[in-house]
């Protein structure tokens, strides 16, 4: 893909800082976080401080001010190198922080915005439940109305920086039997579960967030891969919101996180796609140099057929995340083309990384080389935000509109 | 203070480097640029001087043709304020004419200090910096891994072989920067942003005549493969006299 078809020299200047970042601060420390699971709080602050946390949003909310392009590029570049950095970068800003900066107030927009663009604190956003994966519409966890504020009981499973965040979207149901229309989303509050990674680093906490009784986090999740990214549960428990904390009217909660995941979708794409691309990167320098019958296994034609592949894949997925962003950028309808995206590309890094490790022979399936990480990576981005399975039912959902309705 | 830092472009060290056809330069085709390292050092002193002071004006000069405006928007958006392209079609391998060129728009600048890289890390020269200091009869100092400002004097350390010296010296100077000074920073968001909008004046070099050229350029000879002399303290006798006799590094 040339450059010139959807970048401007401003998305290379961003790209190139990036990849200098990803290259000199993510790689060195990136299987080390991997094996101990642990949040890289050093570099949230450090991504923090370069814009990296709240690339799309306008600089009045403490944002970069830069268009999704150049935030696809931020995932994409980082998660070449290490997923869970793309992934915390993605979760944050797409699942943490637009719902508010998209259905706020602007009195919730001020109030909140600016602690997580500026990356003072995690967000994170709470849908699933232990009943309501794939089906989202069967959220369970509930909402009543008390006078001034809405009293939620329930528990949210796998929400990413469940555990580290301070800040909170999570969908309730304010009018039960009325199915999708009966579900809200409110603004929660707590203090981080990690207040000595965040106290280290002195960012995390935000002393004047409320600390909502009956709102914590339970269990983090013990990961296959993504395993620098913080996954846990949330519950509550009698938690007291006021209701200025709604996010939008009532009723809006659905309509509103399937806008927020329509968005979502191209940013897994991006971040699929880095992982693929980080992996190809990896089979082409291990198999020019990596010597067997008196030659570079690179010399072999069953070698160049897989490298070949790879690569035209890749090409392919670039198109598809580029285009989608550059669609949701220009305000055209971009739904289906995102979760082509967000399908293909998850699929590709699986492909990828598992044919890169394949050619990295036994090393490959070492900690030696970081290409079983990548393919421990790659698995979930067939899962989150929407399995596989759940995209090609928006696709054909999209194709039949007009013949089956 | 106005500060003026004078960089280079120069291709990524790590790339695999091809002669052209010329036969007296590199192939340029598919190399990355970037500032020369100690160019950047450079940068991140003196944006870290006048952030010290909380105000100053830094101002990047970089001569070559237009290809370097990217290495200056670079500069500009890890935050210096103002850059400058001496245009010229390539980079003259005369240390002189560049110096000449560069000291022609440092002369008039009322700059108060001037840093320069302690070499490129393509053409290790290391000239240009003390010959323009020449040229703008200002005093100069090689190679500072550390470099303070008080007022109307700076003083700078220097390191030497087990040892390291501290200089004094009065501003205005020119100042070549080693390594180890400062890392530079990666531009934010922001800056990458700002860069867009701040001055990038570009004038012609005026290189004056170049009196050196490259002859020829080639790539160093293939290394000889190592050689296993034996295993375990048997060794040793064979590995120490080979490398007293043949190597000669003993
Ligand atoms: C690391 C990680 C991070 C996550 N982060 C968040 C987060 O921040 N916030 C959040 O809200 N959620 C998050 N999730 C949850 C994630 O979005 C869900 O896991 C995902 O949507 C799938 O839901 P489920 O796990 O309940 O699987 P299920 O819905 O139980 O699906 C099981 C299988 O059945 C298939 N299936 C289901 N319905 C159909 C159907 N109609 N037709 C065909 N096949 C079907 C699925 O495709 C899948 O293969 C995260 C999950 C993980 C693992
Ligand atoms: C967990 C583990 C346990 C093991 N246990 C043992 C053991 O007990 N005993 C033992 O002796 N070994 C053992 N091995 C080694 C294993 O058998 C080798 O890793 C395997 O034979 C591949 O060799 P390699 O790793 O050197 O890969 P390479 O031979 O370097 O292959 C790298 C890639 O190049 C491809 N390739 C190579 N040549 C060609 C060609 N001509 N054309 C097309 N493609 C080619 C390969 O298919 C592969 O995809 C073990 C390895 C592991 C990881």
């Amino acid at each position: 893909m040339d450059d010139a078809l959807y970048f401007s020299e401003q998305h290379l200047a961003v790209r190139e800082m990036v990849r200098e970042f990803a290259r000199d601060e993510v790689a060195p420390v990136a299987a080390r976080l991997d094996a101990d699971a642990k949040f890289p709080w050093a570099n949230v602050k450090r991504m923090g401080e370069l814009g990296l946390l709240g690339v799309p949003w306008p600089e009045e909310l403490g944002g970069a001010g830069l268009d999704l392009v150049s935030y696809m590029i931020v995932i994409e570049e980082l998660a070449k190198v290490d997923a869970s950095h793309g992934l915390t970068v993605s979760a944050h800003t797409t699942l943490g922080t637009s719902p508010i900066v998209h259905f706020g107030s602007d009195e919730q927009k001020r109030r909140f915005v600016p602690f997580l663009a500026s990356g003072r604190v995690m967000g994170g956003f709470g849908l699933t439940e232990p009943d309501a994966g794939s089906d989202a519409g069967g959220t369970r966890t509930t909402a009543v109305r008390r006078g001034d504020r809405y009293v939620l009981n329930g528990s949210k499973r796998f929400i990413t920086h469940g555990s580290v965040g301070e800040i909170f979207v999570v969908t309730a149901v304010t009018a039960p039997g009325q199915g999708t229309s009966g579900i809200s989303s409110f603004i929660l509050t707590k203090p981080t579960g990690d207040p000595d990674g965040a106290k280290a680093v002195g960012i995390g906490h935000e002393p004047s967030l409320p600390a909502m009784r009956g709102f914590r986090a339970g269990k983090k999740e013990d990961k296959l891969g993504w395993r620098a990214s913080d996954t846990a549960e949330l519950i509550m428990e009698d938690v007291e919101v006021p209701a200025e904390n709604r996010l939008g009217e009532e009723g809006r909660g659905f309509k509103n996180f399937m806008r927020t995941l329509d968005a979502g979708r191209i940013g897994i794409g991006a971040l699929s796609l880095g992982i693929a691309e980080g992996a190809f990167d990896e089979a082409l320098k291990y198999t020019a140099v990596r010597k067997q019958f008196g030659q570079p296994i690179a010399r072999f034609q069953g070698v160049h057929f897989q490298l070949s592949d790879m690569a035209t894949e890749i090409e392919a997925g670039r198109h598809l995340v580029f285009h989608a962003a550059w669609l949701a950028q220009n305000g055209k309808p971009f739904g289906r083309e995102a979760a082509m995206a967000k399908l293909f590309c998850s699929e590709l890094a699986m492909r990828t990384t598992i044919k890169s490790l394949q050619l990295h022979g036994g090393y490959g399936y070492t900690k030696d080389y970081p290409i079983e990480r990548m393919m421990r990576d790659a698995k979930i981005c067939e899962i989150g935000e929407g399995t596989s399975e759940i995209q090609r039912i928006v696709i054909a959902r999209s194709l039949l509109k007009d013949l089956l309705d | 203070m106005k500060i003026a830092v004078c960089i280079k472009r120069v291709p990524d060290m790590e790339s695999r480097f091809k002669i052209a056809a010329s036969g007296t330069a590199i192939d340029e085709t598919g190399l990355k640029y970037d500032i020369s390292d100690f160019d950047a050092y450079a940068v991140e002193v003196a944006l870290q001087i006048n952030e010290k002071a909380g105000a100053g004006e830094t101002t990047v000069i970089c001569l070559g043709p237009d290809a370097v405006q990217e290495t200056i928007r670079k500069a500009l958006s890890m935050g210096a304020e103002k850059g400058v392209q001496l245009r010229a079609d390539a980079v003259p391998a005369d240390s002189l004419a560049i110096a000449r060129a560069l000291a022609a728009e440092l002369k008039d600048g009322g700059y108060e200090l001037i840093l320069f890289g302690k070499h490129a890390l393509d053409t290790m020269t290391g000239g240009a910096g003390t010959m323009a200091a020449e040229l703008l009869g200002l005093p100069c100092l090689t190679a500072a891994s550390r470099l303070e400002v008080t007022g109307a004097r700076a003083t700078a350390r220097r390191e030497l072989e087990g040892a390291a010296e501290l200089l004094e010296f009065p501003l205005p100077a020119v100042v070549t920067i080693d390594e180890g000074i400062a890392r530079p920073r990666y531009p934010s968001l922001k800056g990458i942003m700002a860069a867009k909008k701040k001055p990038l004046d570009v004038k012609p070099a005026q290189l004056g005549s170049v009196r050196v050229s490259v002859e020829k350029m080639e790539l160093p000879a293939e290394r000889p493969p190592g050689r296993i002399v034996g295993t375990g303290p048997d060794a040793v006798p064979e590995l120490v006299r080979l490398l007293q006799t043949e190597a000669k590094v003993l």
